[in-house]
């Protein structure tokens, strides 16, 4: 192919996109003549362009298009959708021609009669009418608009002569002396000799500078993706050499040697930053598709489907751009094409006709989250758990105990789907589980929330980038390797005799209890030998404990030991090495050797840790499950009020902060305080539970204690008078809930304590912080 | 010459083996190598190629041969096969050498499975035979070396 085929295409293609963009907003706007213009310009120049590469077929049908685009600019027909969906037709054809060309270097055999033939029809009422006159020349027209306008590589001498203002004659002569050797610029030459005003060659100027698109298209080049991935392969080397010299250099005495390479380092680390930049694209590239998508998805379901967005701007690795483009437009279709009612449907529940769509992104904490929410008819709970029953995926007694986000998530489970119709778009069972495998393998979540009747999110976690990652390096039997830091939830070491003691087994599968809940444990060693010999860690040594999450499932990985966190080069594996699911990729340390990236989903499955089927772990309800059973647990045991003891896990506390009584003010009727660059809701505990104060008279303290919880990024902080103790006890429950917001009552340290259910509490104080919180601000 | 051949040459356990010049990348000294746990033992590790991380294959097994004394390091030889590039691991390199298309033969029936697999052809040079290996078929998955020890 030759360049200035392969120019008209990429070209072509970028223009189609936006076009696709430019329609969806017409339909919304129709008399828009901004828009207008600017579609009948992009046709204009595709026609013209493939007229003069010959493409004919794509010629005929762009001029189609175009004569009917410029009866809707001039005014002489009004868009309506049967129009736009002919001119849509016409778009995807062009595109599919293009997409011909691109491979086979033809437009291919296709026969658009039927297509040609409707645009035509359309043209028809105004055709008719002007029988008589001449049809007007739509190029004509655009030729004659755009006169006063110049191409883009026109020379300032042309634009003064064209404006009368030069000389053709002395402009050559200027140009003449160019050549010359006079480094002046044209322009110079002539205000020098007197033939031209200043005035005149600013205006030219001016003009010359409108013309070349006020300099964006100067100032940016296109470059293959295929050459960004071979620097940034480069700039990775770069990156191992830097911290092999850093390695060496932190060995000598040499100053000189030492500047260097702290030079080194930092040049390094500003070019890998720079790379990693020119592959940054914002996530509106992906998203620019979906109005149309949107539209076409509603109109098929007779649905009126509005999107929003925001956060376009939001930048990701190209190669994560790639990756989560079909999820996105999966769940985009889902929600449409199940999440939005019919307008009948929504007006009957007292909700506009029209449904929205919103599309969020946004970083937080290394990671960009992207939302797709619908204010749509929401998740129902209970089909879905039914559905999963009846398919064998849980069991009925597993989904009676699910809590509203458990059963939500169950949409992931393969080999479920809800929708009562399959139709084209979805609805095949397969999907949701394709979405959550696809996002896992960039080492992203994904999750659903739902709220009935007022719509569903979903919110995925995608790392910004895949090339670079931080891991935590390990050591097994000698050889290291790799762990991915997003995965690390902390590190545990126990000591020499303690190891024995608090590593128990259950059924031969060995367990730590980790703050009171039961954390299976995996050997590395054993799951890398499965042929060797299962020799016991019981060699009286310590043992590491990498605590890991996997798939909301966390379980304790144990090595020999644990060395250092180090930023890494993800490389990889052969093909010979692709089946294994342990390993996720491969990258060189500092020292030169090569390392193995552990897969810790993979590493999960293959222990068993996490069933294939994606089993889900009963969080929330274990804990309570575990108070009746009488299970050893570690309590926070709290003051609150005059004389109320309580207690609740310490898994649930975040923190324990102080704050001065200045500290706290007040919203709306709230109290709240600013934590952490966010404004915090506190709950008073005790008067939540209806428990007496302490008197007025006794003051408040100078400092309030308060213990901070968390979930998604959202705090609050509970209110209590004094932070007691700390206690690992096993203690059965005694009394029912007596009270909102407790579960009952049990015997703690010999006292009778409260059992604090932090969740119902919470809920009782603030009955919308468990919402889905963007769709809360929605509303 | 009618229809002169390259082939890189080398020794594995004494007999001479070659593949075509054309695929061959380089050839390497020892390299130190990270072993690959749940791996064949045909794979014997990963090496830093410069950066680029590339399997090794040790042809030994692959070909069914016991395995060189521990004290005698490997020779890599690093092949372009099957759009990846792979290292050989051998116990010497020799020469390349020019052999004519004429002189080859298919190999004997009586030559081990394992090996008449990946053999290509034999070519009946003046002093001793020359066995040609198929470096695709020896990095593909069938075939001896791949069991689990």
């Amino acid at each position: 192919m030759d360049d200035l085929t392969r120019e008209f295409l990429l070209e072509s293609y970028e223009n189609l996109d936006r076009l696709d963009q430019e329609f969806v907003k017409l339909e919304g706007e129709p008399g828009n003549l901004e828009l207008l213009k600017s579609i009948f310009r992009t046709i204009h120049t595709i026609k013209g362009t493939c007229g003069f590469l010959g493409f004919t077929k794509l010629e005929t049908l762009a001029h189609r298009g175009e004569n009917l685009l410029s009866l809707l600019r001039d005014g002489q027909l009004t868009l309506n959708a049967e129009i736009t969906t002919a001119l849509l037709a016409m778009v995807d054809a062009v595109r599919q021609m293009l997409a011909s060309i691109d491979t086979t270097g033809n437009e291919g055999e296709r026969n658009d009669e039927a297509l040609i033939a409707t645009l035509t029809r359309l043209l028809e009422p105004v055709a008719l009418e002007e029988k008589e006159e001449a049809n007007p020349e739509p190029q004509e027209k655009l030729e004659k608009e755009k006169e006063p306008e110049f191409p883009p590589d026109v020379n300032l001498g042309e634009i003064l002569i064209q404006r009368k203002a030069a000389k053709v004659i002395d402009v050559y002569d200027a140009v003449q002396q160019q050549h010359e050797g006079d480094p002046r610029r044209v322009g110079e030459i002539l205000v020098e000799k007197g033939v031209v005003k200043p005035q005149e060659v600013l205006e030219a100027l001016s003009l010359q500078q409108q013309a070349r698109g006020t300099g964006v298209s100067d100032s940016t080049i296109r470059v293959e993706v295929s050459q960004l991935d071979r620097l940034m392969n480069r700039v990775g080397e770069l990156v191992l050499l830097r911290n092999q010299i850093l390695q060496y250099s932190n060995t000598t005495e040499d100053s000189g040697l030492l500047a260097t390479s702290q030079r080194l380092n930092l040049i390094t680390t500003e070019l890998q930053e720079g790379v990693m930049k020119t592959r940054m694209q914002p996530i509106g590239n992906v998203w620019s598709k979906f109005p149309r998508t949107v539209r076409d998805v509603a109109l098929s379901c007779g649905k009126k489907v509005r999107i929003e967005m925001e956060g376009k701007e939001t930048e990701l690795d190209k190669t994560i751009i790639e990756a989560i483009k079909d999820p996105l437009t999966h769940i985009v279709r889902n929600s449409v094409d199940h999440g939005i009612e019919t307008p009948e449907k929504r007006i009957a529940a007292g909700k506009p006709a029209e449904g929205c769509l919103l599309l969020r992104a946004f970083h937080e904490g290394g990671q960009v989250n992207i939302e797709i929410s619908d204010d749509g008819a929401g998740l129902d709970l209970e089909k879905i758990k039914r559905k999963a029953v009846e398919k064998g995926l849980i069991t009925a007694e597993h989904a009676g105990r699910m809590s509203e986000r458990e059963a939500a998530n169950l949409v992931f489970l393969p080999g479920l789907s809800t929708a009562e119709k399959v139709t084209n778009v979805s609805g095949r069972g397969v999907g949701m589980d394709v979405v959550r495998t696809n996002i896992d393998k960039i080492g992203g979540t994904v999750d659903v929330q739902s709220k009935p009747g007022a719509g569903t999110t979903v919110r995925m976690k995608i790392p910004l980038t895949l090339a670079i990652i931080p891991a935590l390096i390990v050591t097994n039997r000698g050889d290291r390797y790799a762990i991915p830091q997003i995965s690390l939830l902390e590190l545990v070491r126990l000591e020499g005799e303690e190891a024995q003691k608090r590593i128990e087994s259950v059924q031969g599968a060995p367990v730590y209890r980790l703050r009171g809940r039961l954390l299976p444990l995996v050997y590395l060693d054993r799951e890398l030998r499965p042929e060797g010999r299962a020799e016991e860690a019981s060699k009286g040594t310590a043992a590491n404990i990498v605590v890991l999450q996997a798939d909301e499932r966390q379980f304790g990985l144990v090595v020999d030991s644990i060395n250092d966190t180090e930023e890494i080069v993800v490389k990889p594996l052969g093909k010979q090495l692709k089946g294994i699911k342990t390993f996720a990729g491969s990258t060189i340390m500092g020292d030169g050797r090569v390392a193995l990236i552990l897969d810790v989903l993979g590493l999960a499955q293959s222990a068993n840790v996490v069933g294939e089927s994606r089993e889900h772990a009963i969080s929330g309800t274990e804990a309570s499950a575990a108070a009746q059973s009488g299970e050893k647990q570690t309590m926070l045991v709290l003051e609150v009020g005059r004389d109320g003891r309580v207690a609740m896990e310490l898994s649930l506390v975040a923190r324990l902060e102080e704050f001065k009584r200045e500290a706290i003010e007040k919203a709306g009727d709230r109290e709240v305080v600013q934590y952490r660059g966010k404004i915090m809701p506190l709950v008073d505990v005790a008067e939540v539970l209806r428990l007496a104060q302490k008197q007025g008279g006794e003051g408040k303290p100078e400092m309030t204690q308060v213990v901070v919880y968390s979930e998604e990024g959202r705090s609050v902080g509970l209110v209590v008078e004094r932070i007691l103790d700390i206690v690992e006890e096993s203690f059965v429950r005694q009394q029912p809930a007596k009270h909102e917001g407790l579960f009952g009552s049990a015997v703690i340290q010999q006292k009778v304590t409260d059992l604090l259910d932090v969740h119902s509490l919470i809920r009782t104080a603030i009955p919308n912080f468990f919402d889905d919180a963007p769709m809360h601000q929605e509303r | 010459m009618a229809n002169p051949q390259q082939f890189c040459t080398f020794y594995i356990d004494k007999q001479f083996f070659a593949v075509p010049v054309q695929q061959v990348q380089e050839v390497i000294r020892y390299q130190e190598m990270t072993r690959v746990p749940l791996m064949p033992p045909v794979i014997r590790g990963l090496i830093n190629l410069r950066g680029q991380i590339v399997v090794a294959f040790d042809l030994r097994r692959r070909l069914g041969y016991a395995d060189r004394p521990e004290e005698q390091k490997p020779m890599n030889v690093v092949v372009r096969a099957e759009e990846e590039t792979v290292s050989f691991l051998v116990d010497e390199i020799g020469d390349v050498i020019e052999v004519e298309e004429d002189c080859a033969e298919q190999p004997p029936e009586t030559l081990p499975a394992e090996m008449r697999e990946l053999v290509r052809g034999v070519y009946k040079l003046k002093e001793q035979l020359l066995l040609v290996l198929d470096a695709e078929r020896t990095v593909n998955a069938a075939g001896g070396g791949w069991q689990r020890n």
